[in-house]
């Protein structure tokens, strides 16, 4: 009796143990299929052939200009991966703008130091021939001049770039802008790149050999010293053609290094503005997202 | 007696709906592994045709919602995929496969949907 149990049981487990290997082949029929996700554009751009970043108010570090800086990257990215023609012009002295805005008429305002208002999309190709001031003080060599150098205020944190933001809606002096360039899409905002200190526990990778000589990565929590960069851009998109505000889009990155490492803040702003570019493209055109999915039976 | 008879149609009925969700998981299955087939020749369109054609015929085939949210997501239809998925995952909440094709979806879908809610605000 004892023995005919422990057939059945033996039997039982074979069975279910068959079972469970069948239903684990049958659940993992999988298949990695590469898939691309197209993103809509943010923004119906049709209506405009044209682009004008117009510049920055910025803040934090002085080692970075966010204004010229980003208004270049912003620019260079703009002619290769959108279908806009990217106005070639100086920066625009927001800070001034909105620092004059309470007194000054609204020619002399909007008064911009622009270069005929040309496409570097145009008759000279794509990457943009046609130079500005600043882009050929760069290519000889020389080091970017701040479009308000002088008297500059002081913008040390978020709260400091407050009194000028009224700027971004004054509809008149952006319409005003707007049919000096034939009313293109102007994108402007406010960019704050500070820098940034945290220390606390952290968990890293570590090599460690046993008495074999056998390699193994094991994590190790230490107590570290990290400082970094804050990134907080603010981009506007403005329709030059009526002057007022389309869209706007708030980012945030940062980024923490070792404190014995020395990472130029030139280098960590490029490092940042790289993880947030391609939310600014698809905010004027669509994009398409690679990516692998995997398929079930 | 009639407690007999009751249990006895219960039971018949009982053993005949099991065949019946068999074939309609079979029947739903080929329309998968076809779908599977086109949408490996990039032919996603029809793979969605077969794929919505399986959860009509079985709408608890949780395989079959993951497939179709992958394909509406590669259809740019972030919204009919988010559905789907979550369909999906609520037939087979522990299916590691369908949650870690949810979350890389996920981060797709919340950067879109992060910049919606920001959209005409002004400065």
């Amino acid at each position: 009796m004892t023995a005919r149990l422990a057939r059945i049981a033996r039997t039982t487990r074979i069975l279910s143990s068959v079972a469970a290997i069948l239903l684990i082949a049958g659940c993992t029929n999988y298949y990695e299929i590469p898939i691309e996700t197209p993103i809509k554009p943010k923004l119906d751009v049709s209506a405009f052939q044209r682009v004008l970043v117009a510049g920055f108010i910025a803040g934090g570090t002085d080692d970075v200009d966010g204004n010229l800086e980003t208004t270049r990257l912003l620019r260079s990215q703009l002619r290769t991966k959108s279908d806009l023609r990217v106005i070639d012009s100086d920066v625009l002295p927001l800070m001034e703008v909105a620092n004059d805005d309470k007194g000054a008429p609204l020619e002399a305002r909007a008064e911009s130091p622009k270069t005929d208002g040309k496409t570097d999309a145009g008759s000279e190709g794509k990457e943009g021939k046609s130079e500005s001031k600043e882009s050929k003080a760069e290519t000889r060599g020389e080091p970017p001049q701040p479009a308000s150098a002088e008297k500059a205020p002081v913008i040390k944190d978020a709260k400091d770039l407050e009194p000028f933001e009224h700027v971004f809606a004054d509809v008149e002096y952006w319409k005003k802008i707007g049919e000096e360039y034939q009313n293109p899409l102007i994108v402007t905002g406010t960019v704050m790149f500070t820098p940034h200190q945290r220390s606390g526990i952290v968990q890293r990778e570590e090599e460690v050999y046993d008495s074999f000589g056998r390699r193994r990565v094991v994590p190790v929590r230490t107590y570290m010293e990290r400082k970094g960069y804050i990134l907080q851009p603010k981009f506007i998109f403005i329709d030059g053609r009526t002057g007022t505000v389309m869209h706007s889009e708030n980012f945030r990155e940062e980024v923490l290094y070792n404190a014995n490492q020395s990472t130029p803040a030139l280098s960590s702003y490029f490092e940042l503005m790289d993880r947030l570019i391609p939310s600014f493209l698809s905010t004027l055109s669509s994009q398409k997202i690679k990516g692998t999915r995997v398929l079930l039976e | 007696m009639p407690i007999r008879t009751l249990t006895t149609i219960l039971l018949l009925l009982g053993m005949s709906a099991a065949p019946l969700a068999a074939d309609a998981r079979s029947d739903a299955k080929k329309q998968v592994q076809f779908g599977i087939a086109v949408a490996q020749r990039g032919l996603w369109r029809e793979a969605i045709y077969r794929w919505e054609r399986a959860v009509q015929i079985d709408p608890k085939y949780a395989e079959a919602l993951n497939d179709l949210a992958i394909a509406y997501e590669h259809e740019g239809d972030l919204e009919k995929a988010r559905v789907a998925y979550e369909k999906a995952l609520e037939l087979e909440p522990n299916n590691t496969l369908i949650k870690q094709n949810y979350e890389l979806f996920k981060e797709i879908n919340d950067r879109t949907t992060r910049k919606d809610s920001q959209d005409n605000q002004n400065p």
